[in-house]
């Protein structure tokens, strides 16, 4: 227990002195997290909203194979990418193995059909509000997406929320994929992998105490923010 | 004078007109409508008619089909059987634009009473530049330029169903289909409902509204569809619906007599 307490303590002092090496771990593991969530919106959302607010031949295949990918297993997603950005693979040539954006290429997938399937179920429940009036008014297929991401976006933040977590947790894929090189690749969850395996628990326990800060944060925030969207019934 | 129609096999295409020994186009009219589900028919052949620049008040009691009518007049759902027509032409795309149906529980947006308004004016293609003030004279016209900047869900029944007019009108309809928009309201929000509607149809908008209120129908109606059973049992002009109804149906209703039969 005393050793605990201690490593604790020397993990408190590491956040508080501001160590470079643990800010740049950080600000790393945040670039990379955000644009994979950023991108995994950019596809997702309006994916998502277009398998809810349409009939389409397929659909229900589309929607079943949505949910099944919200499961890929992080490290067979990590040799996916490894195998396609690897020299001898069909993106070998863009050169991005071992590099931030390859990480990144993996969290996108990862996160995209978590985004999509979350969306899917929150776009189809509104839009079952809104159909009539939307037939009413002859709202047109773009206007329509929109304005359900729109009337959404609160609801919404909380589908995001589950895919930051997903990525910010997430360790196997990019491990594969990031290769986890000192100054380059290396982020929060592989580096307190690395440290733990080496015995270094200072260094291991702050950043885990700085991943489980950050995601309370992001979390309450989303839920303050949510909560004045639902008194406001816009939510 | 010749006599006008009143029944369902001769539909009837405004009052005035017949007097004058013309013969008025409708502005929309159904033609043997049916609709089936489950093998069960909810509307059997209707045929009637709203008459432009006309209110015409649809009755009936409930499950007598009322609002399927109006849906189906407004293209929301597509007949069994039988024809819409829009200015004696079939009911399209384009002529569909020219209505607006208010339901009978508003629809409202997730967002502030005007971007509600605006929304529907984008939707119609009205210029950006025209929709704020366009928006803000419906408000106004509905006495709701004060609440312009709440959330509309927040309103309450009678707000949100005036603002649901508003949004209507603020498109500019020929037409103005209205699903029971006083149901479950009390006497106040009732009668600016009712004023609104006056309003509309003194500007020249063809009114056609669904009420189970007998008394509702008296103050508002220039002529009576009345549903029972899927069927048209009177149509007509209001004044003589109301004061010699045909049908046993609605001779019950206007009496306030329990009619269970068929």
């Amino acid at each position: 227990m005393d050793g605990f307490a201690e490593v604790l303590g020397q993990a408190l002092a590491l956040i508080l002195s501001g160590d470079p090496d643990l800010v740049e771990i950080i600000g790393l593991s945040l670039r990379v997290t955000l644009s994979a969530v950023a991108l995994g919106c950019v596809l997702g959302l309006p994916l998502g909203a277009v398998a809810g607010a349409f009939r389409f031949p397929g659909r229900a295949a589309v929607v079943v194979l949505m949910n099944a990918l919200m499961g890929l297993p992080p490290v067979v997603v990590g040799l996916l990418v490894y195998l396609s950005l690897s020299a001898s693979g069909p993106l070998g040539v863009l050169g991005l193995l071992y590099t931030p954006a390859a990480m990144i290429v993996a969290q996108t997938v990862l996160v995209t059909p978590i985004i999509a399937a979350l969306t899917r179920q929150v776009v189809e429940d509104l839009h079952g509000e809104y159909a009539e009036q939307f037939a009413s008014l002859g709202v047109g297929p773009a206007h329509r997406v929109a304005a359900l991401l729109w009337d959404a976006r609160y609801s919404l933040l909380t589908v995001v929320l589950a895919g930051f977590g997903r990525a910010v947790a997430e360790v196997g894929a990019v491990i594969i994929v990031g290769g986890n090189i000192n100054h380059v690749t290396r982020v929060m969850t592989t580096t307190i992998a690395l440290e733990t395996s080496k015995g270094n628990l200072e260094l291991a326990l702050a950043l885990g105490v700085v991943l489980l800060a950050l995601a309370l944060t992001v979390n309450a925030a989303v839920m303050a923010l949510r909560a004045s969207a639902v008194r406001a019934a816009y939510a | 004078m010749r006599e006008v129609r009143m029944h369902a096999d001769e539909p009837f295409c405004g009052a005035p007109l017949l007097r004058r020994g013309l013969t008025p186009v409708p502005l929309a009219e159904a033609r043997d409508l049916t609709l089936r589900a489950d093998g069960q028919a909810l509307l059997d052949g209707v045929s009637c008619s709203f008459a432009a620049g006309r209110r015409t008040v649809v009755m009936g009691a409930n499950g007598s089909g009322k609002s399927l009518l109006l849906r189906l007049m407004h293209g929301l759902i597509r007949p069994t059987s039988g024809t819409v027509l829009w200015r004696g032409a079939p009911l399209d795309r384009r002529a569909r634009a020219r209505q607006a149906l208010v339901f009978q529980t508003p629809v409202m947006l997730r967002r502030s009473v005007l971007a509600n308004l605006r929304f529907a004016l984008a939707v119609r293609g009205v210029p950006r530049c025209a929709r704020r003030a366009r928006a803000e004279a419906a408000l106004e016209q509905a006495r709701l330029t004060a609440l312009a900047h709440r959330p509309a869900r927040v309103l309450s029944g009678g707000e949100q169903q005036r603002l649901a007019i508003a949004r209507a009108l603020a498109c500019r309809p020929e037409l103005l289909l209205l699903d029971e928009p006083t149901a479950s309201l009390d006497p106040a929000s009732t009668a600016l409902i009712e004023q609104a509607v006056d309003a509309a149809h003194a500007d020249g908008v063809t009114v056609a509204l669904v009420t189970h209120d007998a008394g509702q129908a008296r103050r508002l109606a220039d002529d009576i569809v009345f549903l029972h059973a899927g069927r048209v049992a009177e149509h007509g002009p209001a004044a003589q619906v109301l004061s010699r109804p045909r049908s046993e149906a609605a001779r019950a209703w206007l009496e306030g007599r329990l009619h269970l039969g068929p």
